[in-house]
């Protein structure tokens, strides 16, 4: 399984086994994780390199903690204080990361594609922790094992994902995702940050979030930049939060067992409010804890390419 | 040195000529055309049986990057990339480093051409200074000096007031006015048309609107001043509607589009295909469609190739800081044959109209047919004969072409400029 991926890029281009089988090995992972001791070997003599080009708390973190917990060996090069500042190339930094004997290198960039031009350049594999406005895998991978954990499928479920769509790859992995496992999508947010053509994704699209949310088993909320509204894309963040915040009222339209989520950060009292932050329904902590289990999976998969040992059992 | 051109089908769209005959070049001059073979003091016999003889190919649209980035291209391999293409003449865009912005650097440009170049080189040069789009470049002196039109081609003038001068101001010294249209705001620093494939990539979408919304204010200003106007490199549905409804009220408006507007679509850039990346971006399907409708019913006068070669480490690179453009001099002639002739949309004559007689006019060249008394500018093809793009055996220095594998037909055999020989037998000298 996964044999033919040298890289994981996205969810584009994984088919419905191939995503259930990393979840199957995340779940795995979650119960390790779930231990007093958290070691496992299964990393060892292996190294991980987590290139960002981008701020992260979660992502990296959770990155570098799955590594060590499974004895792989974790290192991290920041944009600010690597040769980047002084001109160098993405591909060269690539392939000066691959030149030391990485296993795996694990890409944040701000531009769409760019850990597709370094897998072409690089024998490492290429793990993408978010390029763009492209993708996310697993950010989405870690939202489906939330999903899966709390309805145990995703046949016939409706995910309502509201906000900044246009320039969210969480957006974009998710409805691969979704999708591909037999979900219902309906995406909501002011027209201005609703991308065209994405209906040909297969979801459906509302310029308000009141039809989206409307009977939805998972609801969940985008994070809302500030500079969206210096580039005239909403008028301010008040008007925001009142039309296309999701608030107790709004969320009362879902299911009454709906799920909250959110890929995080989130401004609080901007896309959700507080009180449904930390509602009842919210599974928002979850998604972070899972988001070390299917980042040790992943890597794990990925990291045990070509050793003819990729399944735990 | 005299030449016998035998045997092959001459066509001659301006004098609606079109037979197998022969043409005899005499000192870099056509002396005439005609069907009683007359070999005696002939030099040199070129059997062009069951190919076609037509006037030389005409570009009215290419970036030759000298001065300033000849590690892109410059005019010795741009023309060489231009013979082996078919083409006798090339129009070259100002956006050089310097721009060509005074008549020193037109004149630059023609000198070099004079010394390196395997073709006819006509310099356009700029609309404003610096192509800053703030005041105007000195219009008559760069017309004296050689310019064949100005331009700002790489960026728009954004400012109409601008715009609306330079057209009057250019028009007392007769020269054309070439726009490209692109409203900056409206791109946004989008790297990919709007629509599916840029919102499935997660590219920023570059809005079919910002090509019309000034190919629309361009039109108007060439109306309201009863100038001429010619449109850059027109990628939309909506752009060729503007101007086949411009055209019917009598503005003096005329167009070109690139081969790549009308046998592409955005779905090319899949996979983050940074030679896909052009300005404009590659439209929907629809566009092509409407592109190619308008060849055939005339509203789009000229095919030019926006020929824009970019070194590699340009283009391989993250999609959204790629340079924009493709090379297209070698591989102009078999697309259209392939796409618009093979495929019923024009007649040989037709295209050899869109890519030598509508030029010349537009620009004014003295060029464009094969009259007696004209210089010899020839180009001699199979159409065909079946060819696989490579761009390794590209001349041009750019192999920034998304064509590289394509199965074309339409092969270059013979390139005469002035009488030269410069492609002979597919070969160039």
């Amino acid at each position: 399984m996964l044999g033919k991926h040298k890289d994981l890029l996205g969810i584009k281009a994984l088919s419905a086994e191939e995503i259930m089988y990393i979840l199957k090995n995340a779940q795995t992972m979650k119960y390790i994780l779930m231990q007093n001791n958290k070691k496992t070997p299964h990393l060892q003599g292996k190294s991980i390199i987590t290139l960002f080009y981008e701020n992260s708390t979660r992502t990296r973190l959770s990155f570098e903690l799955a590594a060590k917990y499974m004895g792989g060996c974790a290192a991290n090069v920041s944009a600010s204080s690597s040769s980047v500042r002084k001109g160098e190339t993405l591909i060269d930094t690539a392939r000066t990361i691959d030149a030391m004997g990485t296993d795996i290198i694990i890409l944040r960039h701000s531009m769409s594609g760019a850990p597709h031009l370094i897998a072409k350049n690089v024998k490492a594999s290429v793990i993408n922790a978010g390029d763009g406005m492209n993708e996310h895998p697993t950010q989405a991978l870690l939202d489906a094992l939330t999903i899966l954990e709390h309805k145990g499928g995703f046949e016939g479920l409706k995910v309502a994902i509201v906000g900044d769509v246009m320039h969210s790859r969480v957006v974009r992995s998710n409805i691969y995702l979704l999708t591909k496992l037999g979900a219902r999508v309906a995406l909501g947010g002011p027209a201005t940050l609703l991308p065209k053509g994405i209906e040909n994704l297969g979801v459906e699209v509302y310029d308000n979030i009141d039809a989206a949310i409307t009977d939805a088993d998972v609801v969940m909320g985008l994070r809302m930049q500030l500079e969206r509204q210096k580039s005239g894309l909403v008028p301010n963040m008040r008007e925001y939060s009142r039309f296309f915040g999701v608030d107790d009222k709004r969320l009362a339209l879902a299911k009454p067992d709906a799920l909250l989520m959110h890929p995080g950060p989130v401004n609080r009292g901007i896309e959700l409010t507080t009180s449904i932050i930390d509602g009842k329904t919210s599974v928002i902590d979850e998604q972070v804890t899972n988001g070390v289990a299917v980042r040790m999976a992943v890597l794990y998969i990925f990291a045990r390419k070509g050793d003819g040992n990729e399944n735990i059992g | 040195m005299k030449i016998l051109v035998k045997g092959g089908r001459v066509i001659d769209p301006a004098n609606s000529f079109d037979k197998v005959s022969n043409v005899y070049i005499n000192d870099g001059i056509i002396e005439k055309i005609g069907e009683n073979l007359d070999v005696a003091g002939v030099d040199r016999v070129i059997d062009a049986t069951g190919f076609i003889v037509a006037p030389g190919l005409i570009d009215m649209h290419v970036h030759l990057r000298e001065p300033g980035f000849e590690y892109k291209e410059d005019i010795e391999s741009g023309t060489s990339a231009a013979a082996m293409g078919g083409f006798t003449s090339v129009a070259c865009m100002p956006n050089t480093n310097p721009t060509l912005d005074n008549a020193a650097l037109i004149e630059f440009v023609r000198s070099r051409a004079k010394e390196v170049g395997k073709v006819n080189v006509f310099p356009i040069g700029c609309i404003s200074k610096g192509q800053k789009g703030e005041e105007l470049a000195p219009i008559g002196e760069l017309k004296y000096a050689g310019a064949v039109a100005i331009s700002d081609d790489g960026r728009p003038v954004e400012n109409a007031l601008l715009m609306k001068r330079a057209l009057q101001y250019a028009n007392t010294f007769d020269i054309p006015v070439i726009s490209h249209c692109e409203d900056l705001n409206l791109v946004d620093d989008g790297s990919a048309n709007e629509g599916f494939m840029a919102t499935s990539l997660g590219l920023r979408p570059i809005s079919p609107a910002a090509e019309e919304v000034m190919v629309a204010r361009d039109v108007l200003l060439a109306e309201n001043e009863g100038t001429k106007v010619h449109i850059a490199h027109i990628s939309t549905k909506r752009s060729v509607e503007i101007i086949r409804s411009a055209k019917k009220r009598g503005v003096k408006v005329t167009c070109e589009t690139g081969p790549h507007y009308f046998t592409l679509t955005d779905a090319a850039i899949d996979e983050f295909n940074t030679n896909a990346k052009m300005n404009p971006p590659l439209r929907s399907h629809e566009d092509v469609e409407a592109i190619i409708e308008g060849l055939r019913d005339g509203t789009i006068d000229a095919i030019a190739t926006d020929h824009a070669p970019h070194h590699i480490d340009e283009k391989n690179c993250e999609f959204a800081m790629a340079l924009n453009g493709i090379v297209g001099l070698e591989t102009s002639l078999p697309l259209s044959i392939t796409y618009l002739v093979k495929m019923g949309v024009l007649t040989m004559n037709e295209l050899l109209e869109k890519m030598c007689v509508n030029p010349a006019n537009i620009l004014g060249l003295n060029k464009g047919t094969l009259e007696a008394g004209k210089g010899a500018d020839i180009v001699i093809f199979d159409p065909d004969e079946k060819l696989v793009v490579d761009v390794e055996s590209f001349k041009s220095k750019g192999k920034n072409s998304p064509y590289d594998g394509f199965e074309l037909f339409g092969k270059v055999k013979y390139t005469i400029v002035g009488g030269n020989v410069v492609v002979d037998n597919g070969v160039l000298m």
